[in-house]
Order: structure tokens, then C-alpha cells, then sequence
């Protein structure tokens, strides 16, 4: 088994005096693609949020290859996020900026090439994602599907270790989200990046994921775990089953 | 020609050598990454520029990893060589590096263009003097519009927002009091005394307190109000309904059959034109109570400044100030609304429009006040 890249150990989180997770575990491990699944509402976003540090948990702890992000500060909580990419569920790009802009501030800020050269791999980027020929678009003159593919060409523009994707293939069309797919395989593949996903397209989930984690919303933590095609034929548990088998639930709506 | 960006093994490498002029050959060695790429970058592609290869042989045996920027740079390099019409191939690239390369290396889209050079001036003076025109036109058709749903509306008042109205008075009006009133306060007391000096030269120094009442009244207290109006409302006015318009919520208010005008814009203005005469009266008061003190500071009593205000104002004077108090209330609203309905795309756009909301409003300001000023002297009120 490869080792852990990311560990969440007794993860407590809230806003105020809501909690929307309760003591979570969960390890991500090195090259694989890591799903994080629910219903709306149930806290994948603020999950996704405490991962990448933007929010502190009330109790427990986040390692990101190894260094405690709830704790780092200045250089070391620096160098934690040098190691991710993050692509958010709205795109968060930056409005006054073209999609090419956007993708090109980060190779800008954090590296030494020149001019050139970082017009160049940003373009790259952008084809990469399906968007030759729209890199001098503002974000508001692209639609929804391009700017999350802008959103995740920035946040792969410097290769790093670990992509965090906020429900990268909602708004797309079937033959984009399926190219989206692939991309994300290829990457992980020939690049060895970890990803860590959070989607509700099953199509996606069966596609890539190499295991998954199944939160709830009043369980207020996990409620299945594994390989999705595993959790599909799990029939001891009727909350995962609906899930993944599409049904309603059969009394509440 | 051998070059290292430094001594450590993380550098990138390269050397260029010809064989018999035609062919040119470099070789690659070390990580291409964004870490190790930066210095070396230019310095190889000018390298094998300044070689003139008929052929390029790209040796990359010596390449020990290849990240974004080495895929990058590679095929930046394959790109400027088949721009060229040259050939060029590279050998020796690890299989998992080649197959990298041939998904994520396909060249990226050219630059476009450089936008041609600006207009000329007489060109640059006509677009300007269309786009005035154009903008003065939108100022008045949409100050019709707003008439013309107003006077819909007062035929149906119960379906006015009276809600939103009380709301946006209250944030306008009672929110302004402070500081309409020390500003009226304060110009009071300036007037006062900076006129007091020359007056008191020739003994007459009482005669401030007909000055003050008069410039007051009719001119001052009206236009400082209106200026507080525009910077704290009108501005606000533009932020809030560009915002809107940047989130597609005013297209939802159009497509769910509910006018803008009369759903947002209405309760503004109506908002704006009710109490900037009220605050008027506030400035006027405390910038009376300003100038009183200076004139009791001169050595007379309370008594004659205020038999001297009171002689000299007239109800013709405190109503040309409401009067004027009113336009400039409903000019400061409609122009913070029309420029927040204008925003164009973007958040940086919500910034502009409510730049050009205070802007156009204190324009419109000026140019009523100088209206004013004109006629009411030919009909001598
Ligand atoms: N900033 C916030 N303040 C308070 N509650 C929030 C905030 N953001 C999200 N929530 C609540 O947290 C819960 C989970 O939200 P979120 O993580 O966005 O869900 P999702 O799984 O759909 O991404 C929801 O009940 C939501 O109302
Ligand atoms: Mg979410």
C-alpha cells in the first residue's frame, strides 16, 4: 500500500454552534484518486475548505505530507500550499484578469521563467482543458463549464503533488466531463498526482476514483468507505445503496 | 558552448555544438522543472537560435525528470523550430517522458495579435465627443423612464415598495443626520468668520449674519446636502444595484416580468428626492447655530443675530432651498441608479460604476445650481 499523503484524524468542524462534521478519519494515499461524496448540504465543501487550510478545525488534526496544516505558519504553511492546487466549486477566478491572466498568475508569482515561457505553458494549460482559442476571455465572457475548466487549469499550472477539485465536471456536458475524466486519469497516471475530488457525477466516480468516502448529513461524518464499485454492491447499508443506485429515500423526500 | 544555471545537481543543463553548419545539436541534462528551468530558459533558446540549425537533435539522454515547464519547454522548442521550417527531433527522452510529451506537449495557441495602434486624435475627439452625446441621451431617457413609471405607479400606489422605501430612507436620511449637521455646522462657523474680518473693517460686521442666512439658505445648505447625498447614497445606490447586475439579478427581476425601474430604481430616487430637503433644513439649522456663535463671539447678543435673520429671510428663500434640496435629491438618486443599471462585466466594474455615480451627480449639481442661479435672478425671486 502507498503511503499516506494526506491524514485527517478526528476531525471536528462548524460554523458557530453547528457542527457539520463530527470526529472524521480518513487517509488519502500518494498517486491515488480520492472522492469525496454526499448529498447537498451534507459538508463537502467545508471538508474540502479544512483540507486546504482555509478554515480551522474546532477539534483534530490535518497532515499534509506530514506537516499539521491547522498549525503551520509563515514559511512552513507556505510550503504546505506549494505542494496543492485548488480549483473552487464557483471557478474564483479573478475577474479583472483573462482566462490566460489567470492561469499565467501563479507561474508568475512562483517561478523564474521568463515572460515567454510562462505565456507559453499557460496556453498549454488551457488547451489541455479544452479552451484554445478562448485564452483572452474575461471570466464574465466565459460560461459556467469555462470557467471551471479555467479554474482547473490554474490550479494545475504549477504541477503540484495534490489537486483539490470542488465538483469539477457540474455544469459540463457529457462529452467535456467525460475529456474532463480523462484528463484527470492521465494526469494521475503519467504525472503522479494525487487527487482528491469532490463529485456527484456517478458516471465520474465509477470512471476514476480508486477509492471513495461517503458522507452524511446527519450522521455528520462518514458512512461508507472504499472502492466505488465496491460501495455499488453494498447492500447492508440502505443509505449507501440509494446512493449509489440512485433511488429515493423511500419515506422522506 | 556549455552552460549550467549553477553547481548544484537540482540545475538544468545545456550545450549547443554544430556539425557542419546544417546540423545543430543539443544536448539537454539535468530536471527540467519549474524549479530548475527559470535561469536556463531564454538563455538555450537564444543558444540554438543564434546556431541556425537546418536540423535540430534535441538529445535529452542526460534529462533525469520533466515536469509542466519541461514539456512546456520542449515543445516550445519543437513549436520555434517548425515555425522555421526546420527540422528537428528529439532522442533519447525516457518513454514515460516521451508519452508526456505527446499529451500534454501539443502547442499551445499563438498570442494574438498586438491591438492596433489608438486611434488618431480627431478620430480619438469624435468617439469622445459621440460617447458625451450618447451618455447625456441616457441620462434623459432614463429620467423620462422614471417619470413615466412614477406617475404608472401613482395611479397604483399600494404597489409601490413601500418596504424597501422606508428602509433606504432611513440608511439616506436619519443615518445622515451627523454628519449633514457638522458639516452644516462647521460652514457656518467658516462663512461667519471669514467674512466677519473684512466686514469689521468698515463696522458692519452684524451685516454676517444677513450674509450667512442668505448664502445659506438658498445656495449652500441645499448643495453641501446634496454632495453628502451623492457621496454616501448615490454611490451606494450604484454599488448595490451593480452588484446585482453582475450576478444576473437583474435579469432575473426582467425575465420574472418585474420592472427594474419600478421594483429598484422608484424607491431610490423617491428615497433620495424626500430626504435631501430634510436634511437641508439640519444643515441649514446648525450652520445658523455656527455663524450665531462667532457673531456672539464678536461681542453681540443672540438677540440681534436673530432679528437680523429673521428680517432678512424670507418663505420665498427657504423654499427656493427645499425646492433646489429636492431636484438635487432626485438628480443624486436617479444618476446613482442609472450608473449602477450600467455596469458592465466584472467586479472591477462595480468600482467604476460608483465612481461615475458621485462624479455625474456632482457635474449635475453644478450645472442645476448655475440654472438656478440664472433664472432666478431674471425672475427676480
Ligand atoms: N459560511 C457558512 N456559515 C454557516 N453555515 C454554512 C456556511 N457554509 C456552509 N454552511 C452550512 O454547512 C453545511 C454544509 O455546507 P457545504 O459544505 O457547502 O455543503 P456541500 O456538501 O453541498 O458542499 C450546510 O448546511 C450549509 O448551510
Ligand atoms: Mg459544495
Amino acid at each position: 500500500m502507498r503511503k499516506p499523503i494526506i491524514q485527517v484524524d478526528n476531525l471536528t468542524c462548524g460554523y458557530g454552534d453547528t457542527l457539520i462534521l463530527e470526529k472524521v478519519s480518513f487517509d488519502v494515499r500518494q498517486g491515488e484518486i480520492f472522492v469525496i461524496l454526499g448529498g447537498s448540504g451534507c459538508g463537502k465543501s467545508t471538508l474540502l475548505r479544512h483540507l486546504i487550510g482555509l478554515q480551522s478545525p474546532l477539534t483534530g488534526t490535518i497532515r499534509i505530507l506530514g506537516r499539521d496544516i491547522t498549525a503551520a505558519e509563515g514559511n512552513q504553511r507556505k510550503q504546505i500550499l506549494s505542494s496543492f492546487g485548488v480549483s473552487f466549486q464557483g471557478g474564483a477566478l479573478l475577474g479583472s484578469m483573462t482566462a490566460v491572466e489567470n492561469v499565467m498568475l501563479p507561474l508568475r508569482e512562483h517561478t523564474a521563467l521568463p515572460a515567454d515561457a510562462v505565456g507559453w505553458i499557460a496556453r498549454q494549460k488551457l488547451r489541455l482543458v479544452g479552451l484554445q482559442g478562448y485564452e483572452d476571455y474575461k471570466p464574465a465572457q466565459l460560461s459556467g463549464g469555462m470557467q471551471k475548466r479555467t479554474a482547473l487549469a490554474r490550479a494545475m499550472a504549477l504541477d503540484p503533488q495534490i489537486l483539490f477539485l470542488d465538483e469539477p465536471s457540474a455544469g459540463l456536458d457529457p462529452i467535456t466531463a467525460a475529456q474532463l475524466d480523462e484528463l484527470i486519469l492521465q494526469l494521475s497516471q503519467m504525472m503522479g498526482i494525487t487527487f482528491v475530488i469532490v463529485t456527484h457525477e456517478l458516471q465520474s466516480i465509477f470512471a476514476l476514483a480508486s477509492r471513495a468516502i461517503l458522507l452524511e448529513k446527519n450522521a455528520r461524518g462518514i458512512i461508507a468507505e472504499g472502492n466505488p464499485n465496491d460501495l455499488k454492491n453494498d447492500q447492508t447499508n440502505p443509505a449507501v445503496w440509494r446512493f449509489f443506485n440512485r433511488m429515493p429515500a423511500a419515506a422522506s423526500v | 558552448m556549455k552552460q549550467a544555471s549553477n553547481n548544484t545537481p537540482e540545475a538544468a543543463a545545456f550545450a549547443v555544438t554544430r556539425s557542419d553548419g546544417r546540423q545543430v545539436r543539443l544536448e539537454l541534462a539535468g530536471p527540467l522543472t519549474y524549479a530548475s528551468l527559470g535561469p536556463v530558459w531564454n538563455a538555450c533558446i537564444h543558444a540554438v537560435r543564434r546556431a541556425q540549425p537546418k536540423t535540430l537533435v534535441i538529445d535529452a539522454r542526460q534529462v533525469t525528470t520533466c515536469d509542466g515547464a519541461g514539456i512546456g519547454f520542449l515543445s516550445f522548442l519543437l513549436a520555434r523550430v517548425k515555425k522555421k521550417k526546420f527540422s528537428a527531433e528529439i532522442v533519447g527522452l525516457r518513454p514515460e517522458l516521451q508519452a508526456m510529451l505527446e499529451r500534454f506537449g501539443q502547442p499551445s495557441a499563438p498570442e494574438p495579435p498586438a491591438p492596433p495602434a489608438g486611434l488618431g486624435a480627431i478620430a480619438a475627439l469624435g468617439k469622445a465627443s459621440a460617447e458625451f452625446f450618447a451618455d447625456v441621451h441616457s441620462q434623459i431617457a432614463f429620467f423620462a423612464r422614471i417619470l413615466l413609471t412614477g406617475a404608472r405607479m401613482a395611479a397604483h400606489p399600494w404597489r409601490f415598495r413601500w418596504k424597501d422605501f422606508f428602509v433606504i430612507a432611513e440608511l439616506a436620511g436619519f443615518r445622515a443626520l451627523e454628519i449633514v449637521s457638522l458639516l452644516g455646522f462647521l460652514f457656518g462657523l467658516i462663512i461667519a468668520f471669514s467674512s466677519a474680518m473684512p466686514l469689521r473693517q468698515f463696522g458692519v460686521e452684524i451685516y454676517v449674519a444677513d450674509l450667512v442666512a442668505i448664502a445659506l439658505v438658498r445656495v449652500l445648505g441645499p448643495f453641501i446636502t446634496a454632495v453628502i447625498v451623492a457621496g454616501r447614497t448615490g454611490s451606494a445606490y450604484a454599488a448595490e444595484i451593480g452588484t446585482m447586475k453582475i450576478n444576473n439579478e437583474i435579469d432575473a427581476l426582467e425575465v420574472m416580468n418585474m420592472d427594474p425601474v419600478s421594483f429598484l430604481v422608484l424607491p431610490r430616487v423617491l428615497a433620495a428626492l424626500l430626504v435631501t430637503p430634510l436634511l437641508t433644513v439640519m444643515a441649514n439649522l446648525w450652520g445658523l447655530i455656527g455663524s450665531g456663535l462667532v457673531i456672539r463671539s464678536l461681542g453681540y447678543p443672540l438677540v440681534i443675530y436673530l432679528s437680523h435673520v429673521q428680517s432678512i429671510l424670507s418663505m420665498t428663500d427657504v423654499l427656493v432651498g427645499l425646492v433646489k434640496a429636492v431636484i438635487f435629491g432626485g438628480l443624486v438618486g436617479m444618476v446613482g441608479c442609472l450608473r449602477g443599471l450600467q455596469t458592465q462585466l466584472g467586479a472591477g466594474a462595480v468600482g467604476i460604476a460608483t465612481t461615475r455615480a458621485v462624479v455625474t451627480a456632482i457635474i449635475l449639481l453644478v450645472l442645476t445650481e448655475g440654472v438656478f442661479s440664472v433664472l432666478l435672478h431674471f425672475l427676480e425671486i
